[in-house]
């Protein structure tokens, strides 16, 4: 059990429950680690990562590089808007150069889902996807349910409620894969309109009145509606969804129990979630960010040590 | 596999307690010293040590904490498996103080050398001594040698020494098995 069943991080889809223990319990150590007076440790000091962000991020790209650095790796940094991209390179050719320049390991973010996967079929590195379109974003689900395991005692059993902009979003196929499998219920929760249509295949449950979702589940995660991504009008307007869909401490203290509330950030305040609610106590959201860097070190960890020399 | 027995209980005994007065020569009434046992089979040798220092010599302020040092192994994807970490526990602040690294087999010197950057995260310690139960000879790979042994031993490389302790293998004993 001491290793994962994978070469590369490309969505929770490809793990399995020994992988996410083994990937927690080794959270366990490294948010040890970050917590020392002297935050860093030689074990990748012979490895190169490069990160390729081809679309805008700056906390997933910021803890990311971190963890790389806590970890002593070697970081390059790309981001398309200044590339060779524009000039109409393809991400094969992109990627390929820079290996060249001996990197051992690619932390991808692209538009386009299934990038990652594409990429992992055509070039020699192990892939960290950190974010396709709207398909997946690992990293982002382990660190939600590590926080959720380090808030309530475990993830087995309890109820997550994922509000909002499900359509869009892949923190939420990401968190359903990763919270299912770890033995939560599901539940997903916005307008009609911003939820796929044949999601309760996936075993979730599907609700639109945010206060009997608000009243089922132990934690609600608040996603952000993602307006970059929409093309045609989801909502007649924000004041609507924020009136519907929006939590407010009002709301939290007319429930009969506290629940969690996370947020993968960045947060709209006043939109999906107001102020006095992200700040209170029964919020996780700057935790969340903190088991970021932990889970990232050990993703990373772990992925390396299976590059042979 | 054969094996043959290094140490027998009583002899454990009696060399747990040698070293027990042998650190209080040094170290007197523990307030500047910190005793550190690396993980994951020194823990119960440190474990007993500061059982004994405790109850056997009325010796207050102890301080134990527990070091892990797979992060700062050098054999990082050299071998076939992944490392796996083991919990670090230092609940103190190690600057200025006098630590002794605490393990059950020196061997190669490798996880000594490991030991030493470790404890570098948790600050700047005054000095760092290394006791062992079993030392064994002719096998360093590095420049490092015991402040204080129980029990020196030739062992040749296919041979390994296995410590066992009464709270986790069911006796206190001293094994050199043969691969």
């Amino acid at each position: 059990m001491s290793e994962l069943s994978v070469n590369h991080l490309l969505g929770i889809k490809y793990l399995n429950t020994q992988d996410i223990q083994l990937i927690f319990e080794t959270t366990d150590h490294f948010k040890e680690v970050i917590n020392r007076p002297i935050k860093k440790v030689p074990s990748l000091r012979d490895i190169t990562i490069a990160n390729l962000f081809f679309e805008n991020s700056t906390r997933t790209k910021l803890s990311f590089e971190l963890a790389e650095k806590r970890l002593s790796a070697d970081v390059i940094n790309f981001s398309s808007a200044q590339s060779s991209v524009k000039k109409g390179e393809t991400l094969i050719d992109t990627v390929n150069n820079i290996l060249s320049m001996k990197v051992d390991m690619v932390v991808m973010r692209h538009p386009n889902p299934g990038a990652g996967v594409f990429l992992s079929k055509h070039v020699n590195a192990s892939i960290i996807n950190a974010g396709d379109g709207a398909h997946e974003h690992p990293t982002q689900a382990l660190l939600d349910s590590y926080s959720i395991r380090e808030k309530l005692g475990e993830v087995k059993g309890k109820k997550v409620v994922i509000v909002g902009d499900i359509l869009h979003s892949r923190v939420a196929l990401s968190n359903i894969f990763a919270l299912q499998l770890q033995g939560a219920e599901v539940m997903v929760c916005g307008p009609k309109t911003l939820i796929p249509k044949y999601i309760d295949k996936l075993g979730v449950k599907v609700e639109t009145n945010l206060r009997n979702a608000l009243n089922w589940c132990d934690v609600a995660n608040m996603l952000r509606v993602q307006n970059e991504r929409m093309d045609i009008s989801y909502f007649p307007s924000t004041r609507e969804y924020t009136q519907q869909f929006g939590v407010n401490k009002d709301v939290l203290n007319s429930l009969d129990k506290e629940i969690t509330i996370m947020h993968p950030g960045p947060i709209n305040r006043g939109v999906e979630i107001t102020s006095d609610v992200a700040d209170s106590n029964q919020s996780i959201i700057l935790e969340q960010v903190q088991n970021g860097v932990a889970i990232r070190m050990a993703v990373i960890y772990l992925l390396a040590s299976k590059i042979k020399q | 596999m054969s094996q043959k027995v290094l140490l027998n209980a009583k002899e454990v005994n009696i060399i747990l307690h040698r070293l027990a007065c042998q650190l209080i020569e040094k170290h007197n009434d523990f307030s500047n010293t910190v005793l550190i046992g690396l993980q994951p089979r020194g823990i119960f040798l440190a474990d007993r040590l500061a059982k004994i220092l405790k109850e056997d010599y009325k010796v207050k302020n102890i301080k134990l904490g527990y070091l892990d040092i797979t992060f700062y192994r050098d054999d990082f994807r050299r071998g076939e498996k992944t490392l796996e970490a083991n919990k670090t526990k230092i609940n103190f602040l190690v600057e200025d103080k006098n630590i002794v690294f605490i393990d059950d087999v020196l061997y190669t010197g490798r996880s000594i050398r490991a030991a030493l950057t470790a404890i570098q995260s948790f600050g700047r310690p005054n000095e760092i001594e290394l006791l062992t139960l079993i030392d064994r000879r002719f096998s360093r790979h590095l420049p490092i040698q015991p402040d204080y042994r129980g029990r020196q031993v030739d062992v040749i490389n296919n041979e390994k020494v296995k410590v066992n302790w009464i709270e986790h293998d069911k006796e206190d004993s001293v094994y050199l098995i043969e691969k």
